[in-house]
């Protein structure tokens, strides 16, 4: 015979409910018990208080997205996959010193405008999946808030800036999905 | 009634002390039970910290909220039948103001010690319905005309069941009067089994009646779980829908006024207000200043099972609210009277 269910009193749930609020409110005013009765909500809450206080961002979170210019090849493959057309791209054809002695030199792309504007940007991370030849990279700084609007355009100098503020790259889990493709970014502009 | 100084003013200057005491006492009462309730202790309850930066721990934090809405602009629905939409906040405001006349705080502070107190806070407390329906109906919004119908429908419904829980208290005191009823419970010759070291107060004997009482100020003051008629959720904010800047204020300090009179109220009832017990021997003339704090922590008290549960539980459905009311609620209610009436008699 299965084991019934022992008859809970009616309003039970209620009263546990409040129990639950209640211990909470506790637990924070005094986070160490009875042993200090003054109450310490700084101490107990989980409340990180953010212009004081800040928390590291994990080394992968989506901040804001840095350009190794060099990598760059104004493929626009970034400005058409945007889904925000928040990329703009400008570029022009110049010719660059040949790989090998006696070579032809080689026709490349110059990057003239490379800018991101982040008040349209929604953090997709679509340009730094697509982009083939590594130039995008996501950094975890998220301080840049701006009075006006127009400022939230960061321009080339700014993207190549923020390069310098992208981990190093960190061994995917096991078990993690690889990306093939992906490699991890050049050293440092400092190392080189 | 002894007069506290010897002092004789002038009918004209004991009302205009009146009205600057009740225009400084109910903002303020309103304020407290913000701040504590409202910003702190569900912050605690959600394990967070709640506003920090005006002002130490964030006291000063509804200065700026008033200041903010202050600067707003004034609007109304080009619908809205404007002179009615203007009044209905003012009309909530003053039913609350009127329910501080008659709370007791000491042996002679209270603004008019009407020898009907409790029936006309009863009366009184369904004065601000009037504003509500006013403003949703005024406000030419469908959502505010449905939570202005629900709080005239909820506010109906508990209002019963408050007046007969009142009924038990008021069999037992043997008076309407709210200093009687101070009197009853905390005044010489009250005690309870025979010990007057607590006095007698009616929070004891009258524990369901008590009960009944506090559930039915919940819904009277529309805190959740019986808060239908703004329920964000379902009616985005109900009859305040379409209010801004200082009418939109005005709402909310008679929110949390209301909600500290009622808690006052509760406390005069079934706590003994602002007496201590008698038995403590405090001299009756150190009252006259210890009043008003001993009916503020007993207040507190109050208001504290009012924000508790209202934090806690989640809202009720709309026919849930009603059935609870009429098929439980008032029976027990009615229970209670005649129990207390029928213990009146024998005892």
């Amino acid at each position: 015979m299965p084991e019934l269910p022992t008859p809970k009193l009616p309003g039970s749930g209620l009263l546990k409910g409040l129990g639950v609020t209640m211990r909470t409110a506790l637990e924070t005013m005094f986070p160490d018990g009875l042993k200090n009765p003054v109450p310490q909500p700084t101490k107990g809450a989980a409340t990180v208080q953010y212009p004081h206080e800040k928390e590291t961002p994990a080394n992968r979170s989506r901040g804001v997205i840095a350009l190794h210019d060099e990598n760059c090849t104004a493929c626009m493959l970034c400005v058409r996959e945007c889904p925000d057309w928040c990329i703009y791209i400008e570029a022009h054809k110049t010719l660059a010193p040949p790989r090998r002695a006696g070579g032809k030199p080689r026709a490349v792309n110059a990057l003239d405008r490379f800018d991101i504007d982040y008040s349209l940007c929604m953090y997709c991370g679509i340009c730094v999946e697509v982009c083939p030849f590594e130039a995008l990279f996501w950094s975890p700084e998220y301080e840049y808030s701006e009075l006006k609007i127009a400022d939230l355009l960061h321009d080339k100098t700014r993207l190549v800036q923020w390069f310098d503020t992208v981990p190093e790259f960190e061994p995917y889990e096991s078990g993690a999905e690889i990306k093939v493709k992906k490699v991890p970014p050049p050293p440092k502009k400092a190392d080189q | 009634m002894t007069p506290l100084l010897a002092l004789d003013p002038a009918y004209w200057q004991v009302t205009t002390l009146k009205g600057i005491l009740a225009l400084v006492v109910v903002p303020t009462t309103a304020a407290i039970i913000a701040f504590v309730f409202l910003f702190k202790f569900v912050s605690f309850m959600h394990n967070r910290l709640g506003p920090m930066e005006a002002g130490p721990h964030g006291s000063l934090q509804l200065l700026a909220e008033a200041g903010r809405f202050l600067q707003k602009e004034d609007l109304a629905p080009e619908q809205a039948d404007k002179r009615i939409f203007r009044w209905a906040p003012i009309v909530v405001m003053v039913a609350t103001f009127l329910i501080y006349v008659v709370i007791p705080a000491g042996p002679n502070a209270v603004i008019e010690d009407l020898p009907g107190g409790i029936y006309y806070v009863l009366a009184i407390a369904s004065l601000s319905v009037l504003g509500i329906l006013m403003a949703g109906w005024a406000s030419a919004n469908k959502y505010a005309l449905l939570g202005a119908l629900r709080a005239a429908g909820q506010l109906i419904a508990y209002e019963l069941p408050m007046v007969l829980a009142v009924l038990g208290v008021v069999i037992q005191a043997g008076t309407i009067n709210m200093q009687g009823i101070v009197a009853a419970q905390m005044g010489d010759g009250a005690e309870i089994f025979g010990l007057p070291i607590i006095g007698n107060p009616y929070i004891l004997t009258q524990f369901v009646g008590m009960l009944i009482f506090i559930t039915a100020i919940q819904a009277e003051l529309s805190q959740t779980p019986f808060d239908m008629p703004v329920a964000e959720s379902e009616i985005v904010g109900g009859y305040m829908v379409e209010y801004t800047g200082t009418r939109f204020l005005l709402f909310f300090l008679a929110e949390f006024s209301s909600a500290f009179a009622f808690a006052a109220i509760a406390a005069t009832l079934f706590l003994g207000g602002w007496a201590l017990p008698h038995a403590w021997g405090i001299p009756y003339g150190a009252m006259h200043v210890l009043g008003p704090f001993v009916l503020l922590a007993k207040t507190m008290a109050f208001a504290l099972i009012i924000f508790w549960v209202r934090f806690t539980f989640p809202r009720l459905r709309e026919d849930q609210l009603q059935k609870f009311a009429w098929k439980v609620l008032i029976p027990v209610a009615l229970a209670n009277i005649m129990l207390t009436a029928v213990l009146k008699v024998v005892f």
